[in-house]
């Protein structure tokens, strides 16, 4: 077998060494009747040359030379080719989670140099060196936000993705958190008339999302203010990263959850991402998740190591402040990478060329007949239309012109049959954006 | 801009090799960042421009970023290129991390996982345009069922710590459709630092319970503790030891008896994968370390996977959604589960891991045995031409990693972490220090199968070389490493001062 590097001759030699005459006796641990006699029913074995045909008939089965319409929470953005380049370069990819600094520099300067960009980008004054996303990285920073307050409820907004919801409530159910729904305005704000002081006094943390599900920027000054006037933190998280390249970051938040896919993460059919916590430096002794620090060596040269490691499960056990040990590091060096690239002008352009094709695909698709907005708040690549017909409908027809539609919310929302989640980014051509807006007219003209 | 990364101040001879070589001085990304620079430039806009205060108004707009980078794509090459040369990696050497199996990564994996149809597929697509997609997710979950003799699967977890979490939530939905969740997990000293930080997420107590002399777990102490109030026992099987749980059925009888269930923590799967099956001997859930066993990258700390194993008696409870066949033969997400414990991600998990994870599958087929055969015998061909250096705590028969202690050369005022750091001048990464916890100076190897008899004998050398620095010259050992490009860092004041960002 290509990966095992012995030959059989090699193999007796060993065993002879070890002093068994067959590898079976190395097993003998193992009660016999739960070894196994026969090879086990798996495919296989296959050549680098079958795997590769395995894998290609796979992506022919897929949205191949489709145009997508799809945000929601995971974003197609230009990558540079360089990313791949160098995550591929055998040192970072086939390296260990940095524990021993002094052959591990690469990974730390680079974990260093990410919390620093995430710093940057959301306005906050610490960053840790990734969650798994962005869905888990808002449940971390509502349990933190709970270790902070002692407080064992949480206001969190509809306008929240629903998945991000549901994985809190996954977590929130077996811990006594209780978790309570803010509805949302026509503006498609989460609705600040329910914020109660009452409500707020006894809430860990109000959640919110900016952009929202819906697209809508959430006005946060005043989310804050509500919310610390009454000794709640105010939890943000950002599923569309690249808004704050052009957006004002959510500088008044206690602590930001954010999912950094849109710096440079392919979609992967959801995975594997990076999740980012950002907060206050004096929050920091309750944030789950690995950081390096800054520090020396004994010849005054400075080196980075993984820091305030008793926060973590490999020294705190049972009372770390998270389960969580294996992060993204990869993607959190190929986010950095892409930001680096991308740089102070490049973020702004990206965000800048989204919020300008949302604008016209928003104008093309509200020309159509029937076809109306939905919330009038401030957006930036998402917005959500009301149709005169089925989402799910028209999405059957527009795959048959190799189109993905608008995401149908009334699957997650039953308020909101009829509409749809369109996103348009850097990435989608003018032309695509026409071709669906025609392509929808046609559908809506033909009789059901 | 580097000189000031070359101290004057230091003795000459401390900075002669960062002095010398210019990859050895590279400096953090934003100081050599220049207003105009650029990596990246964007194609130009194909519908008309907008002014960002003009669209959304001057409350909701933000200025250019201070101290954001500004560097050509060149400089962000050479940055990120040189970093790397200051890790050490498994397409390097070996990399003996015990309980971490640090195997090949192979490069196929990585092409297949960046295709166009896979790399660019969207997660809330439609079913009918994701069956690829899905269908790669159906074949591994038949794979993982296959290894471990389980019934049910979920791939969404993206760790094992998230493996583990969800497995005991699973546990308790079950217990809790029986009427009661009960209150404590028990958990033997010698586990993993997750697997308490897991339990107490899920609602648990967690009841340690210690190992015998032996290292493996008492069962008259386990039958002491299965009280009415034990959910379960988390076991790491082979233990972090590298020795089997010899008495496991009897572990698993004792638990059911009691109405209780046995979690199996899978992080050392690679000693087991084609020789024996956790659904034959008693386990009633587990979770695989995919970045381990199954060869997808660890990436400098991650991306991982840790889907979860279970008997039929778990599959109600399993998270949405599940990936289904249809009787007319295509894939699916059910969503529609009204016992499912919820949704532990976004979406359907780390698909890119996950198909990286069935590629390597795909290449061993049922010779997946052969893997784990060799990674037995370095195991112990390493243990036997070192048991006569280092000292052995417990002395049983290894498999996939062996665990001695510092005990002897703790005489000469050389400790696990010394040897461990002295490793890396003979140009090997360090074995797992002072885990697990029951070996007082443990030094836990595991070499893998990936490694050569030769690389098996340089590394013996070392260790035997070391061993006798320790003796003849301890302080070579106690202040090493010497060969790279920091020294030993100072974590102390990391902690207690943390500079943790850049600023200008």
């Amino acid at each position: 077998m290509r990966y095992l590097p012995k030959s059989p001759s090699e193999r007796q030699e060993m065993l002879k060494a070890v002093g068994v005459t067959s590898v079976e006796e190395l097993f003998q641990s193992i009660p016999e009747q739960f070894r196994l006699r026969d090879p086990l029913p798996l495919p296989g074995p296959l050549s680098e040359t079958e795997i590769i045909q395995y894998f290609q008939a796979r992506a022919s089965e897929n949205a191949r030379g489709y145009t997508s319409f799809l945000g929601a929470g995971v974003y197609n953005h230009l990558r540079s080719v360089v990313t791949d380049a160098l995550i591929q370069r055998g040192e970072f990819l086939t390296s260990y989670t940095p524990y021993q600094a002094e052959i591990s520099q690469g990974t730390l300067t680079a974990i260093f140099e990410f919390q620093t960009l995430m710093c940057q980008i959301t306005g906050q004054e610490v960053a840790n060196a990734s969650m798994y996303d962005g869905s888990t990285a808002l449940t971390e920073a509502v349990l933190m936000a709970e270790r902070l307050t002692g407080r064992q409820k949480v206001l969190i907004a509809r306008s929240v993705h629903p998945e991000y919801r549901q994985v809190l409530d996954t977590y929130a159910k077996n811990l006594g958190l209780d978790v309570e729904e803010i509805g949302y305005t026509k503006a498609g704000h989460v609705d600040s008339a329910q914020l109660t002081k009452e409500k707020l006094a006894t809430a860990a943390a109000l959640v919110v999302q900016s952009p929202n599900f819906f697209g809508v920027l959430e006005e946060l000054p005043g989310l804050a203010e509500a919310a610390h006037s009454a000794g709640a933190l105010l939890v943000t998280t950002i599923a569309e990263a690249v808004s704050l390249g052009i957006v004002r970051p959510p500088v008044e938040a206690d602590i930001v959850a954010m999912e950094g896919q849109a710096f440079g993460i392919p979609l992967s059919y959801g995975g594997p991402f990076v999740g980012v916590i950002a907060t206050r430096d004096k929050f920091v002794r309750q944030m789950p998740g690995r950081l390096a620090g800054q520090t020396t060596d004994a010849n005054g040269r400075r080196g980075f190591v993984l820091t305030l490691a008793t926060r973590e499960q490999h020294i705190r056990r049972e009372k770390a402040t998270s389960n969580i040990c294996t992060n993204e590091a990869l993607y959190a060096l190929a986010a950095t990478i892409h930001l680096c690239l991308l740089g102070k002008e490049g973020l702004r352009e990206v965000a800048l060329q989204n919020l300008a094709k949302a604008r016209f695909a928003r104008a093309e698709l509200e020309k159509i007949p029937g076809v109306k907005p939905v919330f009038s708040g401030t957006v930036f690549n998402e917005f959500v239309l009301e149709f005169p017909r089925s989402v799910k409908l028209i999405n059957a027809a527009l795959l048959r012109d190799k189109i993905i539609g608008p995401l149908a919310l009334g699957t997650h929302f039953p308020e909101l049959t009829k509409r749809g989640l369109v996103c348009v980014t850097e990435v989608t051509p003018r032309a695509e954006i026409e071709r669906m807006a025609v392509a929808i007219k046609r559908i809506l003209e033909t009789p059901v | 801009m580097n000189s000031k990364f070359i101290d004057t101040e230091a003795p000459a001879a401390a900075i002669r090799k960062a002095a010398q070589h210019v990859n050895q001085n590279e400096g953090l990304i934003f100081e050599k960042s220049a207003p105009g620079k650029r990596g990246f430039e964007l194609p130009p806009l194909d519908v008309p421009a907008i002014d960002a205060v003009v669209a959304l108004g001057s409350a909701f707009t933000r200025d250019a970023i201070d101290g954001f980078p500004e560097v050509s794509e060149i400089e962000v090459i050479r940055h990120f290129t040189r970093l790397s040369t200051w890790n050490f990696a498994i397409d390097l050497g070996m990399y003996p991390l015990g309980s971490c199996t640090m195997k090949y990564n192979p490069r196929v994996n990585e092409f297949v996982a960046r295709l166009d149809g896979l790399a660019t597929e969207h997660p809330m697509q439609p079913a009918e345009v994701s069956q690829g997609c899905l269908r790669i997710l159906y074949d591994l979950q038949k794979c993982l069922l296959a290894i471990t003799g389980m019934d049910a699967v979920t791939l969404q977890p993206v760790a094992g710590a998230q493996g583990e979490l969800t497995g005991l939530l699973m546990i308790r939905a079950y217990l809790q459709s029986k009427g009661n969740p009960r209150k404590k997990v028990l958990i033997p000293d010698s586990a993993h630092g997750t697997n308490p930080a897991s339990v107490v997420i899920a609602g648990y107590e967690v009841q340690n319970i210690k190992s015998n002399s032996r290292g493996q777990i008492d069962t008259d102490h386990l039958r002491e503790f299965a009280t009415e109030d034990v959910a379960a026992l988390m076991v790491t099987n082979p233990s972090t030891l590298g020795v089997f749980e010899e008495r496991i059925d009897e572990i698993a009888h004792i638990l059911h008896e009691r109405g209780a269930l046995l979690y199996m923590d899978g992080a050392n799967m690679n000693a087991l994968a084609g020789v024996a099956r956790p659904g034959d001997f008693g386990v009633d859930v587990l979770h695989l370390n995919l970045h381990k066993t199954f060869s997808t990258p660890h990436g400098g700390g991650g991306p991982g996977a840790g889907p979860v194993m279970a008997k039929k008696i778990l599959e109600p409870f399993l998270p949405i959604p599940v990936v289904v066949q249809k009787q007319n033969g295509s894939f699916a997400l059910d969503h529609n589960r009204p016992q499912s414990v919820g949704r532990v991600r976004a979406y359907s998990g780390n698909f890119g891991v996950l198909l990286r994870a069935l590629a390597y599958t795909l290449a061993y087929g049922p010779g997946i045995r052969q893997a784990t055969e060799d990674a037995v015998v370095n195991a112990n061909y390493i243990r036997m031409n070192l048991e006569d250096h280092f000292d052995l705590p417990y002395n049983l028969p290894s498999m996939h990693e062996v665990v001695f202690s510092d005990a002897r050369q703790k005489k000469h005022g050389v400790n696990t972490m010394d040897i461990a750091k002295r490793l890396i001048d003979y140009g090997f990464h360090p074995y797992t220090t002072a885990f697990p916890l029951i070996v007082p100076g443990a030094m836990m190897i595991e070499p893998t199968e990936s490694e050569s008899k030769e690389e098996c004998d340089l590394f013996i050398d070392a260790m035997r070389s070391i061993a006798l620095e320790a003796e003849t010259n301890p302080e070579l050992v106690k202040t090493a490493p010497h060969t790279t490009r920091v020294g030993r860092l100072d974590e102390v004041a990391a902690a207690r001062k943390p500079v943790l960002r850049w600023k200008p």
